[in-house]
């Protein structure tokens, strides 16, 4: 277990150390951020039909969104590991005496953990301190925060075994362009990060209540704003933890089944 | 021709994965479509946006990311320019009797992005069937300028970024503000935002010259021929970025190698 955890550790001290990158990557996001507002905001008063989501609650989806945004985005990979598995470094990964899968998943987590830490907090302070209607306001009731903070947490855990699958896939291309693409952009859109969620139409919202990607983003996002609560924030948070443990599953079947007949590149 | 060469040399490495080569394309053609979707989902509920209908909003997103991904195709060097510098490749380049410009644009070709050039494509089509105006002559020659106009607006926005590079490669992130952030942004007709992004977007990073303001000739919002003329501000754009290229080269120091 302490091999593990001290994966975690070192992978989460290194990535602190991007600290140019971070400062680039709040002030992309803060951009992001108001195009989004101003873009939705544009909409909201050209229409009277009732949109789903009330104008606070989408402020505070889109900020949330922006400053975590390194939690769940798949684009950025453990670009190390690929390449190692590109090259044929990965022999020596190989090599060690761990369970791998949990080895490489501690790493992962280390670094999405790094990342969101050195970002999120700027974002949102700056953001709940922004005029009355651009500004992040708080969650309705003690309630919302535990079950946001919570599901947030057990969403990372969700993404991380999603992305898992992504070295799994490399394995097998190669190279690892391809994976990465096509499992970051099916999380892009049915993660609710092209546009939340609620504004699917009724058919793409019941698919992506069956898949994965959105009980890792969009599920604490709306806890956060109330916009879903009571027994309906139950059942999709016992949802989120059947997932988490169904992808773990399957992920370590696969991993185990790549490894059987794993190809080294390279000399 | 030099040029078609590196593009073959390029093209010939990617062919090497076969697999992976569908799992990109077939990546790149959904993730420019989902931007697409969002927007036309966005519509399905709302309706219009400032009185702009669909067609008009994806004619406008239509000529965006058709000139961007000719650029990104085309022009990908620039995007990656942070590279030639890290690892002093820039010194190779200089000394070789070609001019910077011409070899950094050969250097890297995106195959991959060819098929996000026909999805845009695809999506300018549709929003051209979709837009309901009478196509006059000088209707359908200005929105050829605005592809045009476009890929030379976003090219020159690559190389201002990659200049930024002679000074400091460090925390360039913030150039996708500028590229991608930028491409999202005037996928709108920029009438939706406050005042001063209008501003921005139009005399400083012109976007809008080469989108917004010729859609409101060939929309019929106004017949002043000026608004079709506004395509041609791409010119005075690409002579600063390239003088602020030059400049930025004259202050390159190798970092050795």
């Amino acid at each position: 277990m302490s091999a593990y955890i001290g994966m975690f550790r070192m992978k989460f001290i290194s990535g602190l150390q991007y600290r140019a990158a971070a400062w680039a990557g709040i002030a992309t996001q803060f951009a992001w951020g108001f195009m989004l507002i101003m873009i939705y905001r544009a909409f909201y008063r050209s229409s009277s039909a009732a949109p789903p989501m009330e104008w606070p609650q989408l402020v505070a989806y889109i900020w949330l969104q922006q400053s975590l945004l390194a939690f769940w985005m798949l684009w950025g990979q453990d670009e190390t590991l690929l390449s190692d598995i590109r090259d044929g470094q990965i022999a020596y990964e190989l090599c060690r005496p761990y369970d791998l899968y949990s080895y490489w998943y501690a790493r992962l987590i280390g670094m999405r953990l790094a990342n969101v830490s050195l970002r999120f907090a700027p974002l949102l302070i700056v953001a709940s301190l922004l005029p009355q209607a651009y500004r992040l306001t708080l969650p309705p009731s003690f309630g919302a925060s535990a079950m946001f903070i919570v599901t947030l947490a057990l969403g990372m855990l969700l993404i991380v075994a999603v992305s898992m699958f992504i070295y799994i896939l490399t394995f097998v291309t190669l190279t690892p362009t391809g994976a990465k693409i096509i499992v970051a952009v099916a999380s892009d859109f049915l993660g609710g990060h092209i546009i939340p969620i609620p504004f699917l139409p009724k058919w793409l919202q019941r698919v992506s209540d069956f898949l994965p990607f959105r009980y890792a983003s969009d599920l604490p996002l709306r806890l956060y704003s109330g916009n879903i609560s009571g027994a309906d924030a139950l059942t999709q948070i016992a949802i989120q933890l059947v997932w988490i443990v169904g992808l773990i599953l399957l992920g370590r079947l696969a991993f185990g089944r790549v490894m059987r007949n794993v190809t080294v590149q390279g000399g | 021709m030099i040029y078609f060469r590196y593009f073959r040399m390029v093209l010939g490495t990617f062919l090497q994965y076969r697999l992976n080569m569908l799992l990109v394309i077939a990546g790149q053609l959904f993730n420019t479509l989902s931007t697409f979707l969002g927007l036309y989902f966005l519509f399905e509920r709302f309706g219009n946006i400032d009185g702009w209908t669909f067609g008009e909003v994806a004619m406008c997103y239509g000529i965006t990311i058709t000139a961007f991904a000719f650029t990104e195709c085309f022009a990908r060097g620039f995007d990656v320019f942070s590279g030639f510098i890290r690892q002093g490749t820039f010194d190779r380049i200089l000394l070789r009797p070609r001019s910077t410009v011409l070899q950094i644009l050969g250097s890297n070709v995106e195959i991959t992005r060819i098929g996000r050039i026909a999805v845009s494509a695809a999506v300018l089509a549709y929003a051209i069937g979709e837009i309901g105006v009478t196509w006059s002559a000088m209707r359908i020659f200005t929105v050829a300028m605005m592809i045009v106009s476009g890929v030379f607006v976003f090219a020159g926005v690559f190389m201002l970024g990659a200049t930024v590079c002679f000074w400091t490669v460090d925390g360039l992130e913030f150039i996708n503000i500028f590229t991608n952030g930028g491409k999202e942004l005037a996928a709108y007709p920029l009438v939706i935002y406050p005042q001063r992004v209008i501003q921005f977007f139009t005399f400083v990073i012109p976007y809008g010259a080469f989108n917004y303001l010729p859609l409101m000739y060939v929309t019929g919002r106004s017949d002043n021929a000026l608004y079709a003329l506004s395509t041609l501000l791409f010119v005075p754009f690409i002579a600063v970025c390239l003088i602020a290229w030059r400049i930025g080269v004259r202050h390159y120091v190798s970092t050795g190698n």
